[in-house]
């Protein structure tokens, strides 16, 4: 068996390799910190009680959490073979996982601080499942992981597994200066100042009740996670495109580099928040099948992947351009009695299309744009409410992988939803054979 | 998408499945509400509850009759069509090469009237393809032939 303390090379070779021998460190990272201040409040009692024994106990801890970490480490064992990646890991619990290459939704690198430091990182594999099931090697040595991963991603494309990288071309490099406007104009931050207005105020009316307001910290605090979280995501963040796909590079302490494979795409939504329109900014977020890992490594929870967390209208439509190659606009304006089922959202209410994608519009305070290519269409559902039937309307749903995106051609006429009803099914159905390459030329 | 289709319904013994359970319902809730009315205020009051309890039910009953009488699907040759709902309608298309999986479930009271519900389902949380009321022969065909079809047909996601 290959030690990972081998050269880049055991990245390449087959077999079966254990991870990095400091993974146990990285993964218990948040833990040591808790373990370190045990350690050192029980010095410092210690050292108070004028030196008397009875600290054993948190020697004790570390040892725990040590053998522990070790313990896993030594039953972990990956080998990449015949087009899967397997994870063999448990003592108790054998499990023993398989990921089939071809399957993956997308690729991503991600170093924690800690890991940053002893030159690790780890490698999330997103595959589709509904239970969100994320293959992760956590930690391999950079140099081994950024091999590793063209690898899988080659192996994933069926070319041959030890071609080079393919060249990269930048597409957008989101400035720090842009994401911290951008963050301070978002409504979360709106919340934040109200709140700490509020505060402030009844702290100086009643100062009895200052010790009330302690309760509040918690919250403060949470929002400034959520914040430092959202700025970490899009710190320097760079998409570019390369023949595999769409990488996004980010991070100011955790850096992650992801990989979105072509055609993964499953849906593209730009949403333009209300106080971001008089500058002309926009966001454009994509939807992958399979979700994020929600670990203690991964900050970004359930929502869409912001491959544009801010930027203008120029940006955002070239992203889409490579993203979807000729994607229609909404021109299609919902008819005018619309208007008594959705008084503000009218306003933005449209749809358009092609012959390979459907865009819809949305929203009044937060417009919401969003693409759907036909070929990614699962199923499509017309739905009409008594409102709806009252005034001749109803909607058409085109559903898409996920649980997040669906495109909604909402409040159109009866007859226009009874012929897409008719027509949609069909072009979703040509749509997927010409972009679909025939199974046996696609993987293994 | 209108009456040409060729639409199935589910067996009639949905209604009497549907009509039994509101009944197992009904009678216990109109003796209680009856008995409750006679024991607080008067006979008189605890006849009209019970009517009005009644009432409910009847009414109840119409809307399980169209309910049921708007199930319908139709299995046409690249897709999967369910009809269902009376205030809200809805109809569903899914084609058969987006089918991740077909489960078939039976409760105690489908059990007990022969019938099983089928379901399909694909990657998107919202497709909605469930037939109810379906004769277990029926149940067991629909899910091979969906089975089958949605493996000749497979895609990707």
């Amino acid at each position: 068996m290959n030690s990972a303390d081998e050269p880049t090379a055991a990245a390449l070779t087959g077999g079966w390799h254990r991870l990095h021998p400091l993974s146990p460190l990285v993964r218990a990272g948040r833990h040591l910190v808790l373990v370190a201040a045990v350690v050192l409040s029980g010095a410092v009692t210690r050292q108070q009680d004028g030196g008397g024994q009875g600290g054993y106990w948190e020697l004790a801890v570390v040892a725990v959490v040590v053998v522990i970490g070790v313990v896993s480490w030594l039953v972990t064992r990956w080998q990449v073979d015949n087009g899967t990646l397997r994870i063999e890991t448990g003592l108790l619990r054998r499990s023993s996982q398989r990921y089939p290459l071809t399957q993956i939704q997308a690729i991503d690198l991600v170093e924690s601080g800690l890991a940053r430091l002893l030159g690790l990182a780890e490698l999330h594999l997103r595959m589709a499942a509904s239970g969100g099931a994320t293959g992760r090697l956590a930690c391999l040595r950079k140099a081994d992981a950024e091999v590793l991963r063209a690898r899988l991603l080659a192996l994933a494309h069926g070319v041959a597994e030890d071609s080079p990288p393919p060249p990269e071309r930048l597409l957008v490099a989101l400035s720090t200066r842009r994401l911290v406007g951008s963050m301070l104009l978002s409504s979360q931050s709106v919340v934040t100042m109200v709140a700490t207005v509020a505060f402030a105020v009844v702290a100086v009316m009643i100062p009895a009740a200052v010790g009330a307001l302690g309760g509040a910290a918690g919250l403060v605090i949470g929002m400034l996670t959520a914040a430092w979280r959202r700025f970490n995501s899009g710190f320097e963040l760079t998409v570019s495109v390369a023949a595999d796909g769409i990488h996004l590079r980010s991070g100011a302490i955790q850096t992650a580099a992801e990989t979105i494979p072509f055609g993964r795409v499953q849906a593209v939504q730009l949403v333009e928040p209300l106080l971001w329109r008089p500058l002309r900014w926009c966001r454009l977020e994509v939807e992958v099948a399979g979700r994020q890992a929600r670990n203690e490594n991964r900050p970004e929870g359930r929502q869409l992947r912001a491959i544009l967390p801010v930027g203008d209208h120029d940006q955002a439509a070239y992203l889409l351009s490579q993203l979807i190659p000729g994607a229609p606009t909404a021109d299609r304006r919902a008819p005018a009695r619309a208007r008594w089922k959705a008084p503000l959202r009218y306003h933005y209410l449209a749809w358009g299309g092609n012959d390979s994608c459907v865009v819809t519009a949305s929203g009044r305070v937060r417009r919401v744009t969003r693409w759907v290519p036909l070929e990614k269409v699962q199923s499509v559902r017309r739905v009409q409410g008594p409102v709806q039937r009252m005034l001749g309307l109803a909607t058409i749903h085109l559903d898409t992988a996920g649980r997040r995106i669906q495109a909604e051609l909402t409040d159109r006429n009866v007859d226009e939803v009874d012929r897409q009803l008719a027509v949609l099914p069909g072009q979703c159905r040509a749509a997927r054979r010409s972009q679909r390459p025939p199974r046996a030329l696609h993987g293994r | 998408m209108n009456d040409s289709q060729d639409w199935t319904t589910p067996s009639t013994r949905l209604l009497a499945m549907r009509r039994t359970q509101l009944t197992l319902i009904a009678i216990p809730a109109i003796t209680a509400v009856g008995l409750l009315g006679g024991i607080m205020g008067s006979a008189e009051l605890g006849g009209l509850l019970a009517l009005g309890v009644m009432a409910v039910a009847l009414a109840w009953e119409r809307l399980l009759y169209r309910r049921v009488r708007a199930w319908a699907y139709a299995e046409r040759d690249d897709d999967l069509l369910v009809r269902r709902g009376v205030m809200i309608r809805k109809i569903s298309v899914v084609p058969y090469g987006r089918m991740q999986f077909v489960d078939v479930t039976a409760g105690p009271f489908e059990r007990m009237f022969g019938l099983a519900t089928v379901r399909m389902h694909t990657a998107a949380a919202a497709s909605d393809a469930r037939i109810p009321g379906l004769v277990a022969a029926e149940a067991a065909r629909l899910r091979d032939a969906l089975a089958a079809l949605g493996e000749a047909q497979a895609a990707g996601l």
